[in-house]
């Protein structure tokens, strides 16, 4: 029976984490290029607000994420009305908390990577008569996809890693919401240390290999 | 260097000596570990014995009695131990870590169940919890929560454990489950009565764990062995037992009992 949880925990943990660095991927990569090629006023503020998960303690984000989706919070309270349903408590609690704090490093990674393409090769295609959205994806995020794989390869490591946030707004609930992280530490906390030492030993075994095998495809491949 | 100023940095370590010396003074600093539901109780408690031995300090450590029993298994400088039940006490106790001499059970306590205040849902009993309207229920992680334990046992007692199972929230300590119905991200939840009596403007108590339904929930009270401050600790102790400890102890809801 504690098998199954060991594996139930191991593979939500997996689960949170592709769902989060998918959202990161798909919402960092075009505020990437926002913050690398344009210019408009609140820019510097937008880079802040996005950095600051990277910054603040986990706690302090799930705070925040508390005061914003908790079923009386400020956008959480409106859904709550609308269709009765609180994300509080659910696994999609913990892709929300994961996304958060992973949305940073994406977002870091890439931009870097974006602003370091050669000009001339943008300016070639705009003079060729390309508009900025083709530019965009033909020119520039191929060149940059170096920058911006190292970045979902980073949001994953920390989507995989993370913990209080996820604490305070999935909670910890055996069997849906206790990421492999909840669980070693709710195992500790009890005592059960060999329990602890068996998913302590998966995750790092398993994490290392993700790792290894990110880091090969993006030589081989890329 | 010049004399002068080798002058000046003599003279400015001096004084940074002396601050240090004076601070080093060793005032007497008690570590109490308390299960959370003794917070506003023993806070009070501990104000009283500063005010009557001026020279001791008391600091409080307030958490799940299973998380403050590791944290003392795992050498934690703690002076006094407080769990919720007696099984932490026991274990600490069968391990060599406590005065046994000190142990003494010094209050009881009710386990009730709390809806957020205002809430619409029509739940008068432990057995209204299988109503299809209440989607989430908190209680304290049986692992580490002695508050969890028992809600565990009344859920059992009732037979609707099973069937309740998948609307479970568990949460780290009995003040969390308190503040999980507080912020209505609960449904229902399982404290203390004394926890309830803490935020009455936010929680409503609907029904009481009837005696019979859970084992009697116990706090002892003991002196780690090894501490640092023994004749501090056993005072406290003593101050806890005492008829002025227990008129606190009855003011935040407890029920003061005698004997060992």
């Amino acid at each position: 029976m504690d098998g199954d949880s060991v594996l139930f925990s191991l593979r939500l943990s997996f689960q949170v984490a592709l769902g989060a660095t998918a959202l990161v991927v798909l919402v960092g990569t075009p505020l990437a290029y926002l913050l690398a090629i344009c210019q408009f006023r609140g820019k510097d503020l937008l880079d802040i607000l996005l950095t600051l998960p990277l910054v603040l303690p986990p706690t302090v984000t799930g705070y925040y994420l508390i005061v914003l989706f908790g079923r009386k919070g400020i956008i959480g309270a409106i859904v709550y009305q609308l269709t009765g349903f609180s994300i509080m408590f659910t696994w999609y609690a913990a892709v929300l908390a994961s996304f958060v704090v992973a949305l940073p490093l994406t977002i870091k990674a890439s931009r870097a990577a974006i602003e370091s393409v050669d000009k001339n090769l943008i300016n070639a295609s705009y003079t060729s008569g390309h508009g900025a959205l083709e530019t965009a994806v033909r020119v520039i995020l191929p060149l940059a996809r170096r920058g911006i794989i190292a970045g979902a390869v980073l949001s994953f490591a920390r989507a995989l890693g993370e913990f209080g946030a996820t604490l305070m707004v999935a909670g910890n609930i055996p069997g849906r919401t206790d990421t492999m992280p909840i669980a070693i530490y709710t195992k500790v906390s009890s005592g059960d240390w060999s329990k602890a030492h068996l998913m302590v030993i998966i995750f790092t075994v398993l994490s290392g290999l993700v790792l290894y095998s990110s880091n090969k495809l993006s030589r081989r491949i890329f | 260097m010049s004399s002068r100023s080798l002058t000046l940095l003599v003279t400015l370590l001096l004084l940074l000596a002396s601050f240090v010396i004076v601070q080093a003074q060793p005032k007497t600093e008690l570590l109490v570990s308390a299960a959370i539901s003794m917070k506003n109780a023993f806070e009070e408690i501990g104000r009283v014995y500063e005010a009557t031995n001026r020279d001791v300090k008391v600091s409080f450590n307030f958490g799940a009695s299973g998380d403050l029993a590791r944290q003392v298994e795992s050498g934690a400088p703690v002076d006094v131990f407080v769990s919720a039940s007696i099984t932490e006490m026991e274990d600490l106790d069968r391990k060599g870590l406590i005065l046994g001499e000190t142990r003494v059970n010094f209050a009881s306590n009710r386990l009730v169940l709390v809806v957020p205040a205002g809430s619409g849902l029509k739940v008068t009993s432990f057995v209204d919890l299988q109503k299809l309207e209440v989607k989430k229920i908190a209680m304290g992680n049986p692992k580490t929560v002695p508050a969890g334990r028992y809600a565990e046992e009344v859920l059992r007692h009732y037979g609707v454990m099973d069937s309740l199972r998948e609307r479970l929230v568990f949460a780290e300590n009995v003040r969390q489950v308190l503040d999980y119905v507080a912020r209505g991200e609960v449904d229902a939840g399982m404290v203390y009565s004394t926890d309830a009596m803490t935020r009455p403007k936010e929680v409503s108590v609907v029904a009481t764990a009837p005696e019979g339904s859970h084992k009697p929930i116990l706090y002892p009270i003991a002196v780690i062995k090894g501490t640092k401050w023994e004749s501090a600790a056993r005072g406290l102790v003593s101050l806890v037992v005492s008829p002025e400890g227990r008129k606190i102890l009855e003011r935040h809801g407890f029920e003061s009992i005698q004997g060992k």
